[in-house]
């Protein structure tokens, strides 16, 4: 195998680890634009999105798109749980406390479900067929189309709510300023809540995809791609949206073409560099403006 | 008003941080380093099971735990020892090092337990081995394979036993089985470099691989709880190697399995005792898993390990993994040294040492007084369209942990 092909492999396997990011790091950086928060349970959200999917597939035996809605709607919930008993209660609390408190989320719904699901990692049956395609010598899965394929269609609907509903309009206000907005008469409870919801949602869906896609699923599978997706998140431009995107499908590629033609040890190294870099090279991300609308 | 309850609560729960912590740092300074030795109270037998029941290590460490149970369970059932019942006081190391000392101490100091079990991972079992000799409290580890755990400086630590072989034996064993039996010459290692006992294994097989005269072309590495390794793989693909080396737990290797055949890789995939465990095929799948080898404790079609199987089948309803198997072990072992008349730490750490030919869940055991470590043997075993094939045995030797 020669250099270009190899090239050409790992930006294949980049992308598709990336959008599996990128739509962790959908739902970091919306409820980070909305409330400043960055969401450190948004990992684990993520994980109990899985479990719900595996349980659908298993004891529902359902197949695998109603498992997913059904985890998305589910774990929706969950998350406008989440924030109306743990962060709501601290709207006008310090930040920090705010942080910390996530912090609590992540460790309570870790374990919670340690205690529920046991520790021993779970395997998916196989939902969809697992077929690779061989094309001119380049491994491409099945899987990873179809991951890659959920991964634009949920961007899709989010721009369109975003930018198209009233809803969208709402959330767009409440992170311009949520004090103002609210003055205008946006009732920004139920926008936070809907944001909540629809992050929530976006992770359930990446850990659905991911539980079918590696195969296996665990009570703390969260943390990694938690932190990961957070990198992305940051490298786009915390609060953006197709930053979100674009930061998590770069930090795939990376990871892929470092672990590849460097060394796979120093791969974490490289996706967490990138975020010390970010930090001081250019803070708002890739896609930030000081003056930008975020959501 | 309720500014004062607030922090009435506050203190209240300060107060109790503080005793908690006073609680520690007591048995911390080795005061009464009679510990464990004194006499149990009534007639019971109080010991200790300190396992990873929560964090990284929780997989491992709560089957080990189940497995210890149902070996007291059993005796428990038939009577006890001479009359008196074996009580079991459970501890959660946390799967850190530092929550598994302070989880000995409290079972030693507190709960008065003559011996302890546990934990599942080298680094905990390490760190717990100074609390324990300090106060003269034997440990049984059930499943740490690396050679510190029961020696130090080149000197067998006293109170510390396993009922494990231990890791350089199970490299020379996957190394001369990757020369002699596949005839490789070319290895890749693809090691987890978060956990010593993968990198400990792949330095041993390195040596030995390239001592009987192959190469080892390629190292990589990955980071246990990892989800994908197609970038490392389409790397090792490169190397056109005969074996790959992955010595690591059963959740990487079965996606790293996978994977590899995924991306076309068809060489054979080598590993060790952490491969032991049925999810693997569920979650490579039985066509991946075609060409993998892997040593381990036990073959589960053996006549010898046919009763822990059944026995453990009916206790948990699923089938024992490896460290379930060696938790069983370990408690057997506690079980005979007890009954050679030992009630106290003392006597039950020389009845440990004296462990000959002892029928255990996975075979027989002869205690190795120089090192502590088991003389047992070592199966290889071929996955097989999904079964498992006996590939070869090899015959119980002692290790040579303390020349180390």
């Amino acid at each position: 195998m020669d250099f270009a092909h190899q090239l050409v492999q790992q930006l294949i396997n980049g992308v598709s680890l990336g959008s599996i990011y990128a739509l962790i790091a959908l739902g970091y950086t919306m409820i980070y634009g909305i409330i400043k928060l960055i969401n450190f349970a948004h990992g684990d959200v993520y994980m109990v999105g899985a479990y719900i999917g595996f349980a659908a597939v298993t004891i529902g035996n359902l197949p695998i798109f109603p498992a997913l809605l059904i985890s998305m709607a589910l774990t929706a919930l969950l998350g406008m749980l989440v924030e109306r008993i743990a962060y709501k209660p601290l709207r006008h609390a310090p930040r920090i406390s705010l942080l910390i408190t996530a912090i609590g989320v992540s460790f309570f719904l870790e374990y919670a479900s340690m205690y529920f699901v046991t520790p021993t990692p779970r395997t998916f049956p196989e939902v969809m067929p697992n077929t690779s395609f061989n094309l001119a010598g380049f491994v491409v899965n099945g899987q990873q189309l179809l991951i890659f394929g959920i991964t634009i269609v949920l961007m899709a609907i989010l721009t369109y709510i975003v930018q198209k509903t009233k809803l969208g309009k709402a959330m767009r206000a409440a992170s311009f300023d949520t004090e103002t907005a609210q003055l205008m008469g946006v009732d920004s409870d139920k926008v936070i809540s809907m944001t909540f919801c629809i992050g929530s949602a976006l992770a359930a869906a990446a850990g659905v995809l991911v539980g079918v896609y590696y195969n296996t699923i665990d009570p703390l599978m969260g943390i990694m791609p938690g932190l990961k997706a957070f990198v992305a998140a940051v490298l786009g431009g915390i609060g953006i949206l197709p930053g979100a995107v674009v930061g998590g499908i770069v930090l795939g590629v990376v990871e892929a073409l470092v672990a590849g033609f460097i060394s796979s040890t120093f791969r974490d190294a490289a996706a967490f560099a990138i975020l010390i870099l970010v930090l001081l090279i250019k803070p708002s991300g890739l896609f930030g403006k000081n003056t930008n609308e975020k959501v | 008003m309720f500014f004062g309850k607030k922090k009435f609560r506050l203190a209240a729960m300060l107060a109790g941080g503080l005793l908690a912590c006073s609680v520690f740092t007591g048995c911390g300074g080795g005061g009464d380093n009679a510990g464990g030795g004194d006499k149990p109270a009534g007639d019971e037998i109080v010991v200790g099971a300190n396992f990873e029941l929560t964090g990284n290590h929780a997989q491992y460490g709560a089957n080990a735990n189940n497995g210890f149970k149902l070996a007291i369970k059993e005796v428990n059932d038939a009577g006890g020892i001479g009359g008196k019942k074996i009580k079991i006081v459970e501890a959660d190391a946390k799967s850190e090092a530092a929550e598994s000392v302070n989880a000995a101490t409290k079972l030693i100091s507190d709960d008065k337990v003559v011996a302890l079990v546990g934990p599942a991972v080298t680094a905990n079992v390490i760190a717990e081995s100074q609390v324990a000799t300090d106060n003269k409290v034997p440990i049984i580890a059930p499943a740490a394979t690396n050679p510190d755990v029961t020696v130090e400086n080149g000197k067998v630590k006293p109170y510390v036993f396993r009922a494990c072989f231990i890791d350089p034996q199970q490299s020379e064993v996957m190394a001369q089985f990757a020369r002699k039996d596949l005839n490789a010459t070319k290895a890749v290692l693809y090691l987890d470099s978060s956990s010593d006992y993968s990198k400990s294994l792949g330095k041993i097989f390195k040596e030995k691989f390239e001592a009987d005269g192959g190469t080892v072309v390629m190292e990589e590495a990955f980071l246990a709880k990892d989800q994908d390794f197609k970038a490392a793989l389409t790397k090792i693909q490169t190397a056109n190697a005969d074996v790959i080396f992955v010595p690591a737990y059963y959740e990487e290797v079965g996606k790293i399995v996978k994977q590899a055949r995924e991306l076309g890789i068809t060489a054979a995939i080598l590993g060790t005792d952490g491969w032991d465990d049925s999810k693997v095929v569920d979650i490579a799948g039985k066509d991946a898993l075609n060409n993998t080898f892997f040593c381990t404790h036990y073959f589960e079609g053996d006549a010898d390990v046919q009763a822990f199987i059944k026995a453990y089948q009916t206790e948990y309803k699923n089938a024992p993994n490896v460290f379930a198997a060696l938790g069983y072990d370990a408690g057997k072992m506690l079980i005979n040294a007890i009954e050679k008349g030992g009630n106290d730490s003392d006597k039950i750490r020389a009845g440990i040492e004296e462990i000959a030919d002892l029928q255990v869940g996975t075979g027989k055991i002869t205690m190795d007084a120089a090192t502590h470590n088991p003389i047992k043997g070592i199966v290889v075993i071929e996955n097989k369209d999904g079964k498992r094939d006996l590939r070869t045995k090899i015959a119980p030797v002692a290790s040579e942990g303390a020349a180390q």
